[in-house]
């Protein structure tokens, strides 16, 4: 049998290639042009940055404003407070993606059976993505945080797990969506070559469906999970310290904004981690769908 | 005996009638060539077989069961019947070794080494051998329907159903699809093609069914159907072909 493989073929390696006289030009000229957008880049950058901070420096509330905000003093105190409390965001943050990812896919599995036996599951699963994507996350909250223990039933989670429940709850509406999205996303085409090869529905979500889906939403699931990373802090509402409340508590002690700034800071240097993962994941799928 | 059987075979989309009541009978180590013009309803028929589509009327059987039968599990006939598509539908997050053992080792359960030890072999006989540790995307189309074809006879089915596997290939590429094909006729397997390939459908098939309008119009050995076609459809067809210069 003949065998061809133009993925392989191509231009020998090892003889040398001599650029023509007119791609030299245009080499040439294609570096006078990068040189050129850096200078230009470089400049308005810095003219940029000196109007700003002649504007903010030299704005009349000026010194009132930095001693109220960028106190160092107070910074230095409010630190380990703040640390304190971020540490329980991680936390939370930690045990809450895993659950809202865990219980997104399953609700997005659940709402792609087919059959009559399952109209009560799908419904049901659907009703819940409406539901927790429409109300807000602070009424959950308040209702688990606050109401369920009302209810003073035997063996009641502490607050901070019943809170942590309502960050799952919320997300995991969110999450549910952008997996179903992706499942959709898998061309039927797939699903009909799985299943002549005597596949079952479920190895076909397991071994073909999922792992395709689950690769085309990783950017928008990360994504989900940065803005998880500052809905975390919202357990302080039934009392748990986290960063920004340890913050607020500073704040109310030294009559001086200063702890807020740190513990926005602190979040940013956090999240920055987890976006440039989900920078990576986005460039490596596009990457992967233009050479495919 | 009959590998296939098809009896009055109905199957319409929204009203639309694909399949309006086909007979077809596929006997053993027989290669049976569907032609006829497009949306003549050979690939409604295959998918018919294989039970990717529920029928609407009509009975098929497969080894004598009549596995149009809902009570039937449709994926123990799938098992049985390999079927290999048009648009060759590998997936692409496994490797060539891994889209060929996924079948061996999920359906029959068989362990991981034996799965790729008979994986292997089946790609060094068509010369894929180095390349099953390498992605869809990186494969030439003639390539990922040969993996295709692999992959379907990995799980050593009854009867093979091929949906015009060389028409989304590059002219030069279709050759090495076909002599494939060739190879497994001289295997005995059972096989049901839908082709536009006119000059191959004459070489390698035993039996040529010319499809319109949903029946089996015309049927016989493909010298008496491509040389003295009796109904005035099929030599239309046939003119249209060979001014296409398909023939």
């Amino acid at each position: 049998m003949s065998r061809v493989s133009p993925a392989d073929d191509g231009v020998p390696v090892g003889r040398r290639h001599l650029p023509s006289a007119a791609q030299r030009r245009r080499a040439a000229y294609r570096r006078r042009q990068t040189t050129r957008s850096v200078l230009v880049a470089a400049t308005s950058t810095a003219v940029l940055g000196t109007l700003l901070v002649v504007a903010v420096t030299g704005a009349p509330g000026w010194d009132r404003v930095r001693r109220s905000f960028l106190d160092p003093t107070i910074a230095l105190d409010a630190l380990p407070e703040v640390l304190v409390g971020l540490w329980l965001n991680v936390r939370l943050l930690v045990c809450c993606a895993v659950g809202a990812l865990l219980l997104g896919l399953l609700i997005a599995l659940l709402r792609t059976l087919r059959g009559p036996v399952f109209f009560p599951v799908r419904a049901l699963a659907a009703g819940y993505t409406y539901t927790f994507r429409g109300l807000p996350l602070i009424i959950v909250l308040y209702v688990l945080t606050l109401g369920v223990p009302g209810l003073r039933l035997q063996g009641m989670p502490p607050v901070l797990v019943l809170g942590g429940l309502a960050l799952v709850l919320t997300y995991g509406g969110y999450l549910a969506e952008v997996f179903r999205a992706g499942i959709e996303s898998v061309h039927p085409s797939q699903l009909a070559a799985a299943r002549s090869l005597g596949l079952t529905y479920r190895q076909t979500m397991r071994h073909v469906v999922l792992p395709q889906a689950v690769r085309r939403v990783a950017p928008p699931l990360l994504n989900d999970v940065v803005a998880l990373q500052k809905d975390v802090g919202l357990v302080s509402l039934a009392g748990p310290i986290d960063a920004v409340r340890a913050a607020q508590i500073a704040t109310a002690q030294s009559f001086n904004y200063t702890p807020y700034i740190v513990a926005g800071v602190l979040f940013v240097l956090l999240a920055i981690p987890l976006i440039a993962v989900t920078d990576w994941v986005t460039l490596r799928a596009a990457r992967r769908q233009s050479g495919g | 005996m009959a590998v296939l059987t098809c009896q009055g075979v109905r199957k319409e989309f929204g009203g639309r009638v694909v399949l309006d009541g086909l007979d077809l009978t596929v006997d053993e180590h027989q290669v049976v060539a569907l032609i006829g013009a497009s949306g003549s309803g050979k690939s409604t028929l295959l998918r018919c077989v294989n039970l990717l589509e529920e029928l609407d009327d009509g009975t098929i059987t497969l080894d004598g069961e009549e596995i149009s039968d809902p009570r039937v599990d449709p994926d123990r006939v799938r098992r049985r019947i390999g079927m290999v598509f048009q648009s060759y539908n590998l997936f692409p997050h496994l490797s060539v070794l891994e889209n060929v053992t996924l079948a061996p080792r999920r359906v029959h359960r068989r362990a991981r080494a034996d799965a790729e030890a008979q994986a292997r072999e089946l790609l060094a006989r068509v010369g894929l051998a180095d390349r099953a540790d390498a992605y869809p995307d990186r494969l030439s189309g003639g390539q990922q329907q040969r993996v295709a074809i692999v992959r379907a006879l990995a799980n050593s089915p009854r009867l093979m159903l091929l949906d015009e596997v060389t028409s989304a290939l590059d002219p030069e590429l279709v050759g090495e699809v076909l002599a494939m094909i060739r190879d497994l006729k001289a295997d005995g397997m059972t096989m049901v093609l839908a082709t536009h390939e006119m000059g191959f459908a004459r070489e390698v098939a035993d039996q040529v069914c010319f499809l319109d309008a949903g029946r089996v119009v015309e049927a016989g050995p493909p010298a008496r159907v491509f040389g003295e076609p009796t109904q005035p459809r099929t030599r239309q067809f046939l003119r249209r072909i060979i001014e296409a210069g398909r023939l």
